[in-house]
């Protein structure tokens, strides 16, 4: 006759070494490479768990458990409600996944907290959020730790136009926690070909707030943050302090320069992008890890090779296509995931449908970036080579 | 002969292709081939002294010719060179 599952239970225990939680509390937070790892369902663990712990859900416990303790001899307890699930557990890491020093933590987290023992009580996501960002919580590299980085996150918008429309729109519906839009002008009906987060009955209205009410509609996770002015040096320094990523969708090249050495000054990362009729390019200016905007462009190109899109066209859906890689980007550095666009430029040509990567090398004698951030005065951020005959010279 | 990528601001110069084929063993031979097929490129592309303009680069393939031998860097038939001036349109 088969065993009852009580008494499988208790073979089983019979066969691991269970340890008592007042060992672990005494070796918590030591030198002493204890991995403590909770079995239970995800839902369990974001109500409470040990400090420090690391999650692998029983169920997944012969997949991911290398990730959470990728040395078979190192010592590993494991616990969960009460006990029962952390010995199957601790049975098949001994015995399928061959680890030497597997342990269960007798009586689980219950036992753990009646004896009064720290725990953490993470945040958690809403049942509203755990539905709205579900498609994200389903991949391995967002999940609920993803989700709330992007929730924490703030992210500033230069520019409400052709770039930071369809940007932001991405970037609020994945719910960045924060979007700083800084923007002056007012929304045209010329705009609307490719600015898609501006409507017919907003023209007229400050893009900034036309922005903000669009948002506001999609995903009220989300707090914006307007700045209704020009940048310039005399605010660049004040707006931009606190974010963690700014998107440039800058139209000239004197705030481009200006951004370059205050983002260089904060060591804030830069999600660059340019369009131009039928061509874009795109690059992730991150200081001091790789190149910055003058590494790459140490002097702008004269008035006539640096035509406007307001002179000489964009198709509309091209700036759709760069915000968006632009977005990615954001997100790509806000989780910590994938190869960011770091000292790389890549250029996209629509007609073609081709897309070119190029590398970018920082420059040793960078005017900014080879200097300590410390070092960089306001008097000389964004001033480059014949910045007066090309200030002259633009207007 | 090196294939030569033209970008959007230069594509008028050379009767709006976005590719031209040019002859050289250099990066600097292949520019100048370039610019005798196309003299309007040449002050785009090249200073009084004959010097390539600092703000306008140019790769070899995916790499820099300054980071390689700037305009001596030889240059195979297979080659592509990519000619990038800065852009900044974006916002408005």
């Amino acid at each position: 006759m088969s065993p009852s599952g009580a008494e499988l239970l208790r073979q089983v225990k019979s066969q691991i070494e269970e340890v008592d939680p007042a060992l672990v509390s005494e070796h918590l937070g030591t030198d002493n490479g204890m991995v403590v790892v909770d079995v239970r369902e995800t839902d369990e663990f974001g109500v409470a768990h040990i400090p420090g712990a690391k999650h692998v859900p029983k169920s997944y416990l012969e997949t991911r458990i290398e990730t959470a303790a990728p040395d078979k001899d190192a010592w590993v307890v494991l616990y969960c409600a009460s006990g029962n699930r952390s010995a199957w557990a601790a049975r098949t890491l001994t015995e399928d996944l061959d680890y030497k020093r597997v342990a269960s933590m007798t009586g689980g987290i219950a036992l753990w907290k009646d004896r009064g023992y720290e725990i953490a009580t993470p945040r958690a996501l809403t049942a509203e959020q755990r539905d709205r960002y579900s498609r994200h919580l389903l991949m391995e590299e967002v999940g609920v730790e993803g989700q709330l980085k992007l929730l924490d996150a703030r992210v500033l918008l230069l520019g409400a136009g052709g770039l930071g429309a369809p940007t932001a729109l991405y970037l609020a519906a994945a719910g960045i926690g924060t979007l700083g839009i800084v923007d002056n002008d007012v929304v045209d009906l010329s705009n609307l070909q490719r600015q898609v987060i501006h409507t017919q009955d907003r023209v007229g209205e400050p893009k900034v707030d036309s922005a903000e009410a669009t948002i506001a509609n999609l995903n009220s996770d989300v707090n914006v943050i307007k700045y209704p002015v020009r940048i310039d040096a005399s605010n660049i320094m004040e707006i931009i302090e606190g974010y963690d990523v700014i998107v440039d969708g800058l139209d000239n090249f004197p705030t481009r320069y200006l951004l370059n050495d205050a983002s260089v000054r904060t060591k804030i990362p830069v999600v660059s992008a340019s369009i131009l009729g039928f061509d874009g390019q795109l690059s992730v200016f991150a200081p001091y890890e790789g190149p910055c905007y003058r590494c790459l462009y140490p002097t702008p190109p004269p008035a006539e090779l640096a035509p406007s899109c307001g002179a000489n066209g964009v198709l509309g859906v091209l700036p759709g296509t760069m915000g968006l890689l632009q977005a990615t980007e954001v997100v790509k550095l806000i989780l910590g995931e994938g190869e960011p666009l770091i000292g790389r430029l890549l250029l996209y040509e629509a007609l073609g449908a081709t897309f070119t990567e190029l590398k970018v090398r920082r420059d040793p004698d960078c005017p900014i970036c080879s200097r300590d951030p410390e070092s960089i005065t306001d008097d000389e951020m964004g001033v480059f080579p014949d910045y007066e005959a090309f200030c002259a010279a633009a207007g | 002969m090196a294939t030569v990528k033209i970008p959007p601001v230069l594509r008028a110069s050379v009767g709006g292709e976005k590719e031209v084929a040019a002859e050289g063993a250099s990066v600097g031979e292949v520019l100048n081939a370039l610019a005798t097929a196309h003299p309007q490129t040449q002050t785009q592309l090249f200073s009084a002294e004959g010097e390539l303009n600092r703000y306008v680069n140019v790769y070899l393939n995916d790499e820099d010719v300054r980071v390689l031998d700037g305009l001596q860097t030889t240059v195979g038939a297979g080659d592509t060179l990519v000619i990038l001036p800065a852009m900044a349109g974006g916002s408005r």
